[in-house]
């Protein structure tokens, strides 16, 4: 089972991008679809396939990739299954930067200043999580220094959202943070997708070091691990592939949680194998919510952030169930 | 060939000293067991030694690269974490050492039969033996154990101090830190006891193991015999 994992993971996100590419309320053909999006034939079914479904699937791919990718990292690095991406307070800082560039104006007026924004959040969470922890800090440290760093940037945005002049204003905010990939451009693609990969590499690399770290942070230091090596590594990591996820796809919630939980049972519960599979398997739970907001409700706007937390949550209760049965 | 050479290490919480101006050689051959009561600093002395702790004073290890630390230098922590449920042989792999070493150190703690069990499914007393194995199979010349025997059956405290015993005999050197006086009596080459910080005995088991040093470094009188498998100590009651 475990050989064929790889394989058919990557053949299931495969599958799920081309659904992605292939649905969508304009109602094109499949034959028609695929020829304008790699012949170019058919002027509007062109612009509808390059421009609108193209940035949606490769960013529900890779915004995908990069929470499940983290999550898997972050549960690794601090040994708790409860552990998410957000936890070092990067997802919230950036939100804080993106809903102050949608207070400001700046966002209507500039189509990059949103992501720009919440990409300078993460980068300030970096800084400060480094500074708070300290440079020999433990996980309890980190932990704490990211819960404080959460605290104090959602109390900074529920003040922008107090402040805001006017309803419009502060729905504008409140839709922007439930996290959806609609609307995307290929804009966002471009600016985001480079810092993803990059700080998915990143991660990439601490699959050893997670692995000793299984036996706890004296016995992976005396098997040759530098801890402070690993840690800088997994924070760069998660700032620059959350903080890069959150600027164009704003809070999707749940996916980081609930997919290690998901994968670990299928890798042997390993963090070296664990990293790769659960970035795919984060791929594929964030394009199958992003083709069922679709499916689901082609008439309104229902948010991507609210479909992964609303199946995510009862998911990770029964997870719970589970596990508590098991233990018993 | 000395192995572990330690100048003068001082580790302090605060200002008061935790480990105090400690100075020990171990030489391959050598299976030194570290006794003293709770709080003598033997943790603190391995950990620091290791360069874990920040500390005053030189030890060789310390000094050395991590990876090169790695290979000179295996450690087995007082506190016995095993975070995922990952599969005893694959635990043990994660020393990198060769596949010779990983299923010598299985066989050698008894778990040949436990291979693809997960290992946090286990019993304490089973992941204890797991983790000494996943030390063992580091294959390195010097061994650091905090505490090895606690927690194991008298079969596995017993197969634990033998292997340490022919690890020193393959011309290794093995550390471990031990509450049990008479396994250290029976089985240590030599004797290390510690109080408050500094080494008070140094030397064979039967000359640090005497009643002026049990009565003042533990405040316990007891049962002492030689028999013919070796010396026994019970501890029977406490003086102060």
């Amino acid at each position: 089972m475990s050989r064929a994992l790889f394989p058919a993971m990557g053949l299931l996100v495969a599958a799920l991008f081309m659904a992605s590419l292939l649905i969508g309320p304009a109602g094109l053909g499949l034959g028609q679809s695929l020829r304008a999006l790699f012949a170019g034939e058919g002027e509007a079914v062109v612009l509808v396939m390059r421009d609108i479904r193209l940035p949606r699937a490769i960013l529900g791919l890779m915004v995908g990739a990069a929470l499940g990718l983290s999550g898997a990292a972050m549960q690794g690095f601090l040994r708790n299954p409860l552990a998410e991406p957000g936890l070092i307070g990067v997802s919230s800082t950036a939100a804080l930067g993106a809903v102050l560039a949608l207070q400001t104006g700046a966002a209507a007026a500039f189509t990059l200043a949103l992501p720009m924004a919440a990409l300078t959040g993460a980068g300030l969470s970096v800084v400060l999580i480094v500074m708070l922890a300290g440079p020999r800090g433990g996980a309890l440290a980190l932990i704490l220094a990211g819960i404080a760093i959460s605290a104090l940037s959602g109390a900074a945005t529920s003040l922008v959202l107090n402040l805001s002049p006017n309803p419009f204003a502060a729905m504008e905010i409140v839709f922007w943070m439930m996290g959806s990939l609609a609307d995307r451009s290929m804009v966002h693609v471009w600016l985001s997708v480079p810092l993803m990969l990059a700080g998915m590499a990143l991660l990439m690399t601490t699959g050893r070091g997670l692995d000793a770290l299984t036996l706890g942070e004296d016995a992976a230091q005396s098997m040759g691990l530098s801890l402070r090596g690993l840690r800088l590594r997994i924070i760069t990591g998660t700032a620059l592939a959350i903080g890069a996820a959150v600027a164009v796809a704003g809070a999707v919630g749940f996916v980081g949680l609930v997919v290690p939980h998901l994968m670990r049972p299928l890798v042997g519960a390993r963090p070296s194998r664990l990293l790769p599979a659960s970035a795919l398997g984060g791929a594929a739970m964030l394009l199958t919510s992003d083709i069922a907001v679709r499916v689901i409700a082609p008439d309104t706007d229902l948010k991507l952030g609210v479909l992964t937390a609303l199946v995510g949550a009862p998911f990770f209760l029964h997870l719970i169930w589970r596990m508590r049965r098991l233990e018993a | 060939m000395t192995l572990l050479h330690l100048e003068n290490l001082t580790v302090r919480r605060g200002t008061c000293p935790v480990v105090d101006h400690v100075t020990l050689a171990v030489r391959a051959g050598e299976f030194v067991g570290l006794l003293g009561p709770n709080g003598a600093g033997k943790t603190t002395l391995l950990r620091a030694a290791l360069g874990l702790l920040p500390h005053e004073g030189r030890s060789n290890l310390s000094a050395m690269p991590a990876p090169a630390r790695a290979r000179a230098v295996a450690f087995l922590p007082q506190g016995r974490e095993i975070a995922w449920p990952i599969p005893v042989a694959d635990l043990v792999g994660l020393a990198q050492g060769s596949a010779a070493a990983q299923a010598r150190a299985l066989n050698r703690m008894g778990l040949d039969a436990y291979r693809a069990r997960p290992a946090t499914a286990l019993s304490g007393g089973e992941q204890a033996r797991v983790l000494i194995a996943r030390a063992l199979a580091q294959d390195t010349p010097l061994l650091l154990a905090d505490e090895p025997a606690a927690g194991l059956d008298p079969e596995a405290q017993i197969r634990c101090a033998r292997v340490f015993r022919e690890l020193a005999a393959e011309g290794r050197a093995v550390i471990a830190s031990l509450h049990d006086l008479g396994l250290a009596a029976r089985h240590c080459t030599r004797l290390v006891l510690m109080a408050q910080g500094r080494v008070v005995a140094d030397g064979p088991p039967r000359a640090v193991l005497s009643e002026a040093n049990l009565a003042e470094v533990f405040g316990v009188r007891g049962f002492h015999a030689e028999t013919d498998m070796g010396p026994v100590f019970q501890p029977l009651d406490v003086i102060r």
